[in-house]
């Protein structure tokens, strides 16, 4: 039988749910590139440009497949963009996302067979290869709108203060959008953000020595890369895990990983190493759904 | 009547679709010049055939006779001349021969009026042979006297209004117009089983077909149970979860489980003697102009009723439902018993896509009524690994369709865990 049962499909394709999740970052982007200004809007095109060059480079080559059409090379080129500053020199850019495709995603067999997020894996290879690049350090405005950028919290969209809070609620609008399309589980981005939220709130200001419950929780929340991670990248449906109590359980971890590396570590893409650090413990997470589900 | 209920877990709401043909009074079919009637219309292995090729036959005259178990007899739709007897290939696959009868002669009971007989003076094993007579057979290919016979004495019968699966509106259809003729096949069937109770089970979005069935219910005393509707209602583990009937206990004896259509077939048999030559089917989907339910002659070529319906434009031509039933290339299969639905869908209203590797969104899972991952099952089989897959509980799979339903990548997943359950019974 050529066309087997069922005759009717229903809800988002592959290509859907990439398409949706990068059409929900475009408030962002659009934000990111007016504060940022033109360099933002070049290390966004140099990294979508290297990973979509680079998956069709390696589809043809080593699939014979034509695999840009599923989105999800667009997807990793704009999300590892928004997770560089924007004062990078743009060989990074482009290497951070030749590096998501290439190694993180396609060597693993590509699409749906990574353990981790292509984006962060990127990010993560240039944090660690040229730290004094990525550096977190002051900005002055050059954007269209003359905002004061302050210190950036390592991510196109960073920044404390009023920038790092315009960012985080655009990015949750286009979060909430994937959220009630069922594009993305709720689960993962709602304890992920419980559980910094709490430890930031509770445990936040004793580095300091202000005791508990003292934390600067909107300075913790309101930085774009913090949203970016919650909404986009650890709802990844590839590295995410499966099962409402693993998917609680992935996003409460990230958020606790998340408040240590930017509390204790003092690391301002906490979130983009809290992310990755979760998604090795996916498949000890999914353990106890798997033995219970044996018969 | 009980407050609306449902089955815990999995599950999917496809788009229902029914309006085309849910209010439109059942229709009769042109009688067609020629009809082909497979000898396996049910389970078990084809019927041996009767007839030889130049042979007349008479409207209802047996020409298969069951052989072995699950098998029913068949009979002939309309009068006419045996024109050859050959070997097809069924919707699903399976090979079987089937005659070819051109039309000829006259009816013999088509356009005669019959005295319903009261079926309470007779005897259990005398209800139960002329069942074998008329070739009843519900849409599972269970034969109706095999499957009672096999249900020994259940305390409860319970009648399957329900139909979750789109388009399909025959069921409903027949509720609202002869809801007292298919509980009197309920009230046979339960006097065969001897239960002691009979539960209509109706989904709740039904209200004609609520109504025609509380109305008739009352007469005979059975309850009537508003289901709340989400596929694979219908089937039949489902069906009793959703009614809340304990799976065993103390006191719960058996059940048996009776399609409206089977149950009307029951009762025609049984007070008039009329064999299973014809059913009332949906005749739907965006490429029909006028859309319907047809009371048609087994055997009409599935051609025959979608002209008769208005084909328009190219389509996928699917024998049966939506989520279970088979594509069919050529138009020339016959309309058998069990098919409760011909359609016609549009490439626009069937929403395909390009099948990509697995994204791991775990959809399948949510959407799969018996707990299973199937995702994880077809990659298992895909890598020949059919004694692990079984082991994750591949043998509860019913196939019903809802995984590969909601799979954003367009897996073939039923295809795949079907495979491999075959596999492993082999």
């Amino acid at each position: 039988m050529s066309q087997p049962a069922p005759h009717l499909h229903q809800g988002p394709t592959t290509r859907g749910t990439m398409l949706a999740a990068a059409g929900c970052l475009v408030p962002a982007v659009a934000w990111g590139v007016l504060v940022q200004g033109p360099g933002a809007l070049a290390v966004l095109a140099v990294a979508a440009g290297a990973s979509l060059a680079c998956e069709l480079a390696i589809g043809l080559a080593a699939w014979r497949r034509f695999t840009l059409a599923d989105g999800s090379a667009l997807l990793t080129g704009l999300l590892v963009g928004l997770s560089l500053p924007v004062y990078v020199p743009l060989f990074v850019p482009a290497v951070a996302a030749a590096f998501a495709v290439a190694v993180v995603k396609a060597s693993f067999g590509g699409l749906g067979r990574n353990w981790m997020n292509p984006a962060l894996g990127g990010r993560l290879f240039v944090t660690f290869s040229w730290p004094a690049l990525l550096a977190v350090r002051p900005r002055p405005p050059a954007g269209w709108l003359r905002v004061p950028a302050g210190l950036t919290d390592g991510s196109l969209l960073g920044g404390s203060g009023q920038l790092g809070l315009v960012s985080t609620l655009l990015l949750a609008l286009g979060g909430a959008y994937l959220l009630a399309r069922r594009i993305a589980a709720w689960e993962v981005p709602a304890s992920f953000a419980v559980s910094f939220a709490l430890t930031v709130w509770a445990l936040g200001g004793l580095p300091a020595g202000e005791g508990l419950f003292r934390g600067d929780l909107p300075a913790a929340l309101a930085t774009g890369g913090f949203a970016l991670a919650a909404f986009f990248m650890a709802t990844d449906p590839v590295t995410a895990p499966r099962g409402r109590a693993a998917r609680l359980a992935f996003g409460a971890g990230c958020g606790l990983l998340c408040f240590l590396l930017r509390v204790y570590a003092r690391r301002a893409e906490a979130p983009f190493l809290a992310v990755p650090l979760m998604n090795m413990l996916v498949p000890l997470l999914e353990r106890p759904a798997a033995r219970r589900g044996r018969k | 009547m009980n407050r609306t209920r449902s089955f815990p877990r999995g599950g999917v709401r496809p788009p229902e679709r029914k309006l085309a043909t849910a209010n439109l009074p059942i229709r009769k079919a042109c009688i067609p010049a020629e009809v082909l009637l497979p000898l396996r219309q049910h389970a078990g292995a084809p019927a041996a055939c009767l007839v030889r090729a130049g042979q007349s036959v008479a409207e209802g005259q047996p020409i298969g006779r069951a052989q072995g178990p699950l098998a029913a007899d068949v009979h002939a739709s309309i009068p006419g001349v045996v024109s050859e007897v050959r070997e097809i290939l069924l919707p699903d696959g399976t090979p079987s021969p089937a005659v070819l009868i051109a039309l000829e002669g006259e009816f013999s009971r088509t356009g005669r009026t019959r005295r319903p007989e009261d079926w309470r003076e007779l005897p259990r094993d005398q209800l139960l042979r002329r069942l074998e007579a008329a070739g009843v057979v519900g849409p599972n290919g269970v034969p109706a006297a095999a499957g009672l016979r096999a249900a020994g004495r259940a305390g409860l019968l319970v009648v399957n209004g329900v139909e979750s699966e789109p388009y399909l509106t025959c069921g409903q259809r027949l509720l609202v117009e002869k809801a007292a003729e298919v509980l009197s096949g309920a009230a046979i069937a339960a006097f065969i089983l001897g239960a002691g109770s009979v539960r209509v089970a109706v989904e709740a979005d039904k209200p004609e077909a609520l109504r025609a069935a509380v109305e008739a219910a009352s007469a005979f005393g059975f309850e009537v149970s508003a289901l709340e509707t989400r596929y694979p209602l219908e089937e039949e583990s489902l069906l009793m979860r959703s009614l809340a009937e304990r799976k065993a206990g103390p006191g719960a004896s058996g059940f048996a489980v009776l399609e409206v259509g089977t149950l009307l077939a029951i009762h025609e048999a049984v007070t008039l003697e009329q064999p299973q030559i014809e059913r009332v089917v949906t005749v739907a989907g965006e490429a029909v102009r006028h859309p319907g339910n047809l009371k048609a002659r087994l055997g009409t070529p599935l051609s025959a009723l979608l002209e008769e319906c208005g084909l328009r434009g190219p389509a996928r031509v699917i024998a049966g439902g939506p989520m279970r039933g088979f594509a069919v290339d050529g138009m020339d299969a016959p309309l058998t018993k069990g098919m409760k639905g011909i359609l016609a869908l549009s490439r626009r209203e069937r929403l395909p896509a390009v099948r990509t590797p697995c994204i791991g969104c775990g959809r399948c899972g949510e959407a799969c009524p018996w707990g299973l991952r199937p995702d994880e099952l077809y990659k298992w089989l895909e890598h020949g690994e059919t004694a692990e897959a079984l082991g994750r509980g591949l043998e509860a799979c019913t196939e019903c369709g809802c995984c590969a339903f909601v799979c954003p990548a367009r897996i073939p997943l039923v295809q795949g865990l079907a495979a491999g359950k075959r596999r492993g019974a082999a």
